[in-house]
Order: C-alpha cells, then structure tokens, then sequence
C-alpha cells in the first residue's frame, strides 16, 4: 500500500523502547549470567570475566538459594489454589440471581486488588502483630491462643499467603465473573430439562464452559506468583529465619545489595525458566483434556 | 445460575450473608487505616484495638509532610504517572493501530514476536537494563523510571484487539477525501479508540504509581523517591509508629483508589478485555 512509511512511523516509537529496553535487557541478561559481573567489574569492566556456566552451578550450592526457591514453591502451591478457589467462590456469589446491591458487592471485593501493595503490605503488618493486631484479636474471640504471624518461621509465609490472597483474589474473581456471564442460558435450561440437578449443571454445564478460562487463570496467576518480592520486602524482609526469602527478594539481594550482577542474572533465568516450562505443562494438559 | 431453587429466602440470605461477611474482610483493614491515621501517637498500641479514633487528630499527615517529606514523594509519583500515561498510551495506541489497520513489511511476523514476549517476566530484564540505564545517566534520575515504561507489549497488544473491529470502509472514505495518515489516526481513529484509550489511561495510571520493585532499584536518591517506595523505606525505620505509617499508607493508596472508584467501569472492562476475548 502507498503508506507503508507512515505505518512505521505508527509503530517505531513503540518498537524502538520494547527493543532496547526490553528485548535487548534480557539477551544481554542471558550473556550477563555467563560472566563474573561483580562490584569490580561495575567499576571497570577489564575485570570481567567469562565463566560459562559456573553462576548456575554455584548457585545449585547455594543453600539459600534452594530456600528461596522452596519458599517460593510454597507460596506458589498453596497460595494460588488457595487464591483461585476464592476468586471462584466470590464469582459463583456475585453471579447468583439472588444477590442484592451486586454493583457494590463487586466493587467492595475488588477494593483491595487495586491499592498500592507497599501501602497494604503495611496495614496488615499491623493486623498481623502479635499484640495489637486485629486478626490475632479476633481469634481471641473465638478462644484461639495468639500467633506470631510474622516473627514465628512456621507461621511467616502462611501470613503473606492470606495477605496475598486478600490482595488478589478479586481480579480473577471478575475475570470468572466474565465467562459465567457469557454461559448461554439456553444451556442450562437444557440441562433443567433433562432432569440435571444444580450440582450436575454445575458440573456438566459451568466447568467446561469455564474450562479455557480457568486454564488462562491458572497460568496467569501462577506466573504472577512466582514473582513474589514486595510482601516479604515489606513485612518480613525475608525473615524469620529467611522463611520469607524469595526468589526475586534473593535475586535483588544478590544484584542489587551484593552487586553481584552475574549470579543475579543466572537466578532471574532460572526464574524464567522454571515459569516457563510450569506454564507449558499446564497449556499440554489443557490441550490434552479438551482433546479427551 | 441460581443456587438453590427450593427455599429462596434461605438461599438469598445465605448468599447475601457471605458476600457481606467477604465485603467485610476486604473493607475493614481498608477502613481501619483510616481511622487509625487519625488517632494521637502510641493510640492504636493497646489491647483491644481500639477501631474509631478517641479523638480525631490530623497530627500524623503533619508529621509527614513537615519532617517526612511527604510531599515531595507526593510530587514525584504524581509527575511519573502523568509522564509515563501519556508517553506509553500514545506509543501504544499508536502501535497497537498499526497492527491491526495498517499494513507493512513483516507486520504479522513482528507481532508474533512481540506476543511470544509476553510470557518474559519483566524481572529478567532487570539487571541488564539498570546497567543501561546506568550508561545513559538515567539512574537516579525521573528518566530511570519513565524511558522503559514507554511502550508495553501488553498495551500494543489490547489496542490491537479493540482496533481490529473497525470497519476499513472508514479509513477509506477518510483517505479518498483526501486526508493523510496522522489526520485519519487524530480525527477518526482515535474518537473511535476512545473507550480502549481511556482504559489504556487507567490501567497505565494505577500500575505505574503502585509500581515498587523498579523504582526501589533505579531510583537511590531518596529525594527522588515514589510513594511506595518511600513508604517501605520509612516503615523499616518507623515499626513502632502505628498511626504515622497509616497515614502514610492512606496519602499512597487513597488517591488510586479514588481514580479507580470514578473510573471503575473501564477498569473492569479492560480487565475482561486482555482476557476473556484474547
């Protein structure tokens, strides 16, 4: 067509930062984690190094940085099921024909996904204190001996995870809201007609329909929460006993403290990696169940 | 769907209990900061806690901005978020036209690309970039947080989308009368994009001043601080002052929530855009 210049002038602008502040961060980021950038070569980088791959293999040495990686895991396996399973219960509410003042319900439950993570990240501290803390308080109540949530290691990453949930639930929440809303009808009337019960429409009818969402969900929200940093950065400093460090906290601690900006580099990989191949078994599985 | 067909009055007090019960736990650590801002030093330090404020006192958000420098933080998340809005929703919006409506060499290819790019945490590129930005003199400076925010994959990527449906006979009868292509983008495409432009706005806005880990690096002159960051900072060094750190969190979450309250229907609306449709 006769404006072939001008659609680039559309998108270069856009292009140009992607490429050298995105794409050419991360190819320079994998050449990084082969090299030995440290504090010394920050200063000159005649004192750079290639090393190959001797960041990731000290790094499989490393016992806080399989600590991190645990704690992440944890945070990961118990928080996003934990997670999702609210945001369903939240959705199936909401969508409930019986609901009154729905606009405000859905308003009210999605409050928390849009404050700042810093600002709320300090209020629970707070609702979180062994002392003065509403939660312990409440479970006073109910005759619950105190907790201390976040100085007690057993107890520090079980806190983030409430507090995440808390914090994010909503989102998926109106995403699910979404695909029920865009159910047809006419399915479930089917169904009523052939005698379904609620739970066998629920079964038969909502989840497959849900199927390709909840799958999207699922590996958005997993991805998302891999990448723990600013909870434990503000409540815990990856504290007690370094049950809160995660993998990114490790990651600025290693690049950003230490300056040791190779090995810092060589965990955001593994990082990325492990996102990576997490989010590819999960679209195979979704792939192979909707074939089945 | 309809939870229980049998007994409704049960069924709906039932269902109307839970979200009030959840509508609580959402609300109350939102409300409790508030009132807990306003309490006098050292209130909120006792057993029970107190929930309303003995006596209303403005105290802390003095504090803040006479000895904190709240206010300077206050400047420089609020020129960030304009800065950043603007600059990355006219790259995108531009972008994102472009790939849907216009056509040039290896388009389809480019886009593809840029997708596959999605699934790169933006933590990967980290390291590496604050080295860049360190060659270019941008760290420690407003630019740090503002040149690599200027275009997003995902925004392209959600503009695209919205783009596709709009009619070519449009851009037709634009071109036939003779106007050239930035006139087609200013007076026709764009009133047509403005829903997405303004979701765009939104979504660009709040993640941009809740934005904490890119800051906390790129910025270490604490004249230059966000307000989140400079909350963090200041809540390691105050873990004692309840009521000032409330306040502190209402001056940095309140403002968003309020943009969010006004503007909420485009929020969620953009939420269900990126996903159910993509």
């Amino acid at each position: 067509m006769r404006n072939v210049g001008a659609a680039w002038c559309f998108v270069a602008p856009a292009l140009l930062v992607i490429a050298v502040f995105f794409f050419l961060p991360v190819v320079a980021g994998l050449a990084m984690s082969l090299t030995d950038f440290d504090i010394y070569a920050l200063a000159d980088s005649g004192n750079l190094r290639l090393v190959g791959l001797q960041n990731y293999a000290q790094l499989l040495q490393t016992p806080l940085f399989w600590q991190a990686f645990g704690n992440t895991l944890y945070f990961v396996v118990v928080g996003v099921p934990l997670s999702i399973t609210v945001s369903f219960g939240a959705a199936l509410l909401l969508h409930s024909r019986l609901v009154k003042f729905q606009a405000f319900f859905r308003t009210a439950l999605f409050a928390p996904v849009v404050t700042t993570l810093v600002a709320v990240a300090v209020i629970w501290r707070y609702l979180f204190h062994p002392h003065y803390g509403l939660l312990n308080y409440a479970l006073g109540l109910l005759g619950i001996p105190p907790i201390d949530w976040l100085g007690d290691p057993h107890w520090a990453m079980p806190a983030i995870i409430v507090f995440a949930v808390w914090k994010n639930f909503g989102y998926n929440m109106i995403i699910l809201l979404a695909g029920l809303q865009s159910i047809p009808g006419q399915l479930y009337e089917a169904a009523r007609i052939d005698g379904a019960s609620m739970w066998q429409q629920f079964r038969h009818v909502t989840l497959p329909m849900l199927a390709p969402i909840v799958t999207m969900v699922n590996i958005l929200t997993i991805a998302g929460y891999f990448q723990l940093f600013a909870e434990p950065y503000v409540m815990t400093q990856g504290g007690p006993l370094q049950s809160t460090v995660s993998v990114l906290y490790f990651m600025y601690e290693e690049g950003f403290k230490w300056w040791n900006l190779g090995s810092a580099s060589a965990v955001a990989f593994v990082l990325f990696l492990f996102i990576f191949c997490v989010t590819a078994v999960q679209l195979r599985l979704a792939r192979w169940q909707s074939a089945a | 769907m309809a939870v229980c067909r049998v007994r409704p009055g049960l069924a709906g007090l039932l269902v109307n209990g839970l979200l009030l019960g959840g509508a609580t736990i959402t609300l109350l650590p939102l409300v409790w900061m508030v009132s807990v801002s306003l309490m006098s030093p050292g209130e909120a330090s006792a057993f029970p806690p107190p929930l309303l404020p003995g006596r209303v006192t403005f105290a802390n958000y003095r504090e803040l901005f006479a000895h904190a420098g709240m206010g300077r933080y206050l400047v420089n998340s609020v020129v960030l978020t304009i800065v950043v809005t603007l600059v990355s929703v006219l790259f995108n919006v531009a972008a994102g036209y472009a790939f849907a409506k216009l056509r040039f060499a290896g388009r389809d290819r480019i886009f593809k690309v840029l997708l596959g790019a999605l699934v790169i945490p933006s933590q990967v590129a980290m390291v590496p970039l604050f080295l860049l930005l360190k060659q270019l003199g941008l760290v420690n400076t407003y630019g740090g947080v503002i040149v690599p925010a200027m275009a997003g994959i995902f925004g392209i990527f959600v503009v695209r989308q919205y783009a596709l449906s709009i009619p070519d006979d449009l851009l037709e009868a634009a071109r036939i009368d003779g106007a050239n292509e930035f006139r087609i983008f200013r007076s026709v495409i764009v009133p047509v994009l403005k829903p997405i432009v303004v979701t765009l706005a939104v979504f660009t806005s709040l993640g941009t001043w809740n934005d904490f880990m890119w800051p906390l690096i790129v910025l270490n002159d604490s004249e230059l601080y966000t307000l989140p960051v400079a909350l963090a900072s200041l809540s390691r060094e105050h873990v004692q002052d309840n009521e000032l750190m409330m306040a502190g969190s209402v001056l940095t979450t309140l403002p968003v929530l309020l943009v969010f309250l006004v503007l909420q229907r485009y929020y969620i609306e953009g939420l269900t855009l990126g996903s159910v449709k993509g």
